[in-house]
């Protein structure tokens, strides 16, 4: 059985159905890839996964270790493992990321019943600094307030750390849209890269084939019009490349 | 409307509020309900006062009949002057030793923490029960220095002289309606006194509890620090949850002399039946600094607005303010600075959250005299609203006299926002969870200027009453 499953999922914001019945199936220690034009609905998918409020699904279903998830809070999905790294992480002025960071290690570390189980701040701390050197980040980071006049790097390495700190199972990446630069690719690369693994398995959603040089995904699977229209082994990536969404009608370049 | 039973009243203490438990302490002396000249002068007879102290009592009282209410800010025409106890004795002595107060409110203290944060990070406590500081404090050191931390009956006996010289002199009698009020039944609060030069390293704190029903607390503080002296006075208070209103009114007037500093700190968590009408202002001559740290959580309603007199050159007052209205709370709370001397600096911040249909205002003056030239100020107030009920209204007032001076004013009013509560629940944290840290971060630049102990004080009343607020 699959970690993650999604079968016909269907969902709309506003009463405009973006998702037109999504079946995809992914399992720890594998890398799917999804790529689309603009406004195929990636990133409705990563949304809709995580559980955000502004979207009705309307149709279909997602399991999750054996769970339905649908009916589930976001906060709950997280607990069972779930990770969405954001392409826009909104920033909380006044908490620090390591006063974010223990409190969100905390709440992953909450027993079944809600019963506490707090990590010693020794641990904690161990575990932050193993992470931060892994990824470049500057240990100065800790005390500054979480993505709150973060660049643009900064803000993709704070999500590849809460990546390392919280341990998901299944993460999804939204780089929808973005125009992110090599040192963004690198970071989120290096990132998936290092916990992808018997313990972990990925989405990584992209517009641009140039992601997937960096990371190897194991499927890649092209979204258009809120459906999955077709799925294949990695080497689908450079047929992106060379013709773009053209073969699904759409005028678009993937690179 | 009934009184609520005392299971009653223990479920609202532990669903929301903790400190709504109440002690069966019989007063060993009270006035009468209600008040008029007679009691006022009974308070006084009862006191043993000097002359001067009962006729400025009764001239206050005369003030206070004639003064109306104030026509604008909250809401008071509520407030049932004949059902309040004015003056109630809840011990024959002052206790020197926690271990001398009857075992009842002994207990109320421990539940309050108060002889604990004795032990481990105050430099001198005084506690007030009803009208009378039961027990008092200093460490033996402090007092060799010359520091005096006294109550203030207390004061009045031992350095009349001294108080006589600044009583009622910041803050006059005929100030305010309930300035008045209090100067005609005060009774308690604190007396400090700190010499030239001696810096008191530790907190002083004073703890303000009310126990009975139907009860007014009318403290009265006076602060003199001396040149080049600092102190950080910190107060708390607490009080029953009861079905009908208890009023607290206090004045509080501070003199910072040349190049001293006093810090004033204050986490007000009254129970939501008192109204809190305080009145509160400082005078800071040359060089002096005097800073209010203002977290206002519980009451009914409180209208509080700590004053600043910059009176000599370079001196420099500062504001900061929490104001925290939940479910029936008005919180009318801000901040005023005068500018009266040149080159003098000050900053109000005020960060306010609604929620629940609370309603919170930052209602401030910022006055700069003719002649305060080269003055610098700055003005934030930030508003946070939980939900569409709750309300905010900004009243910033601003009178400039002279032109050669640095003003700034921002606001702001924001909401918790939607994608700041996914993505901070998409990590695990419930949304109870992720509003209170949201809350937290919104107040953080004040939290961090409090002492450890009561930043995580105040973050963890906020969690409190981020509780139950959503879902």
């Amino acid at each position: 059985m699959h970690d993650l499953i999604i079968r016909n999922l269907h969902a709309s914001i506003d009463g405009a159905e973006i998702l037109k019945g999504v079946d995809l199936e992914l399992s720890k220690g594998e890398v799917h890839a999804i790529m689309g034009p603009n406004g195929s609905g990636k990133s409705t998918l990563a949304h809709v996964l995580m559980g955000h409020p502004a979207y009705e699904v309307t149709e279909g279903e997602v399991i999750f270790q054996g769970e339905q998830v649908l009916e589930l809070e976001p906060d709950e999905r997280a607990r069972l493992g779930l990770f969405l790294a954001f392409q826009y992480p909104s920033s909380i002025p006044g908490v620090t990321v390591a006063n974010f960071l223990r409190l969100a290690v905390n709440a992953q570390r909450r027993g079944p019943d809600g019963e506490d189980n707090p990590v010693r701040i020794p641990e904690f701390r161990s575990m932050l600094q193993e992470n931060m050197d892994a990824l470049k980040i500057d240990r100065s980071m800790t005390s500054r307030y979480l993505n709150d006049g973060f660049s643009g790097g900064e803000k993709k390495r704070m999500e590849m750390l809460q990546m390392a700190m919280l341990r998901p199972q299944i993460a999804i990446l939204d780089e929808t849209d973005s125009g992110l630069d090599i040192d963004a690719l690198r970071i989120v690369s290096d990132g998936v890269n290092r916990l992808v693994g018997p313990e972990m398995g990925a989405l990584v959603i992209t517009h641009y084939s140039r992601l997937l040089k960096y990371i190897q995904p194991h499927h890649i699977h092209v979204l258009v019009d809120g459906r999955i229209v077709r799925s294949a082994g990695p080497e689908l990536a450079d047929e992106l490349e060379r013709e773009g969404y053209a073969p699904y009608g759409v005028q678009e370049a993937a690179v | 409307m009934a009184e609520l039973t005392r299971e009653e009243q223990e479920a609202v203490a532990i669903g929301d509020y903790k400190y709504g438990f109440h002690d069966d302490i019989e007063a060993v002396f009270q006035t009468r309900r209600g008040l008029d000249e007679a009691v006022v002068r009974e308070i006084s007879a009862h006191k043993n006062e000097p002359e001067w102290m009962t006729a400025f009592r009764v001239k206050s009282y005369q003030h206070f009949l004639k003064r109306p209410l104030p026509q604008w800010g909250a809401d008071l025409g509520t407030i049932d002057f004949d059902n309040i106890y004015y003056y109630l004795k809840p011990v024959e002595q002052q206790a020197k030793t926690w271990d001398d107060l009857p075992p009842g409110m002994r207990e109320t203290w421990d539940k309050l923490g108060i002889p604990e944060a004795e032990k481990k990070y105050l430099a001198g406590v005084g506690a007030q029960y009803e009208s009378e500081v039961v027990y008092h404090n200093l460490q033996e050191d402090l007092a060799k220095q010359g520091v005096v931390f006294l109550d203030m009956d207390s004061a009045l006996r031992e350095h009349e002289d001294l108080v006589r010289q600044y009583f009622g002199t910041i803050i006059p009698y005929n100030d305010n309606k309930f300035a008045a009020l209090n100067s005609a039944v005060w009774s308690g609060g604190s007396f400090i006194y700190v010499p030239p030069g001696v810096k008191v390293e530790l907190p002083l704190q004073a703890y303000f509890r009310i126990n009975a029903e139907n009860m007014g607390q009318f403290e009265r503080t006076l602060i003199i620090v001396d040149k080049d002296a600092y102190v950080h006075y910190v107060e708390g208070c607490t009080a029953p949850i009861y079905s009908t209103d208890s009023l607290h009114s206090a004045v509080v007037e501070i003199h910072v002399a040349e190049g001293g500093r006093c810090r004033y700190t204050t986490i007000q968590n009254w129970s939501t039946n008192v109204y809190n009408l305080v009145t509160k202002r400082a005078v800071a001559e040359r060089h002096a600094t005097m800073e209010w740290v203002d977290g206002n959580l519980g009451s009914q309603i409180t209208m509080k607005y700590p004053a600043v007199i910059l009176n000599g050159e370079g001196a420099h007052g500062e504001v900061l303010s929490i104001a925290f209205a939940g479910k029936g709370q008005h919180q009318d709370a801000g901040g005023k600075i005068t500018h009266a001397a040149p080159n003098t600096s000050s900053v109000i911040t005020s960060k306010s959250i609604s929620k629940d249909g609370g309603r919170s205002s930052y209602r401030g003056l910022l006055q700069v005299n003719e002649g305060a030239v080269g003055s610098k100020s700055k003005v934030v107030c930030d508003a946070l609203i939980i939900d569409e009920d709750s309300r905010t209204d900004t009243y910033p007032y601003i009178n400039i006299d002279e032109n050669d001076v640095e003003i700034g004013h921002e606001a702001t009013v924001s909401k918790i926002g939607d994608e700041q509560l996914f993505y901070l629940m998409s990590r695990g944290l419930s949304e109870e969870e992720a509003s209170a840290m949201i809350v937290s971060g919104f107040v953080e630049p004040i939290t961090k200027e409090l002492p450890l102990e009561y930043a995580v004080e105040l973050n963890r009343l906020i969690q409190l009453q981020m509780e139950g607020s959503v879902g």
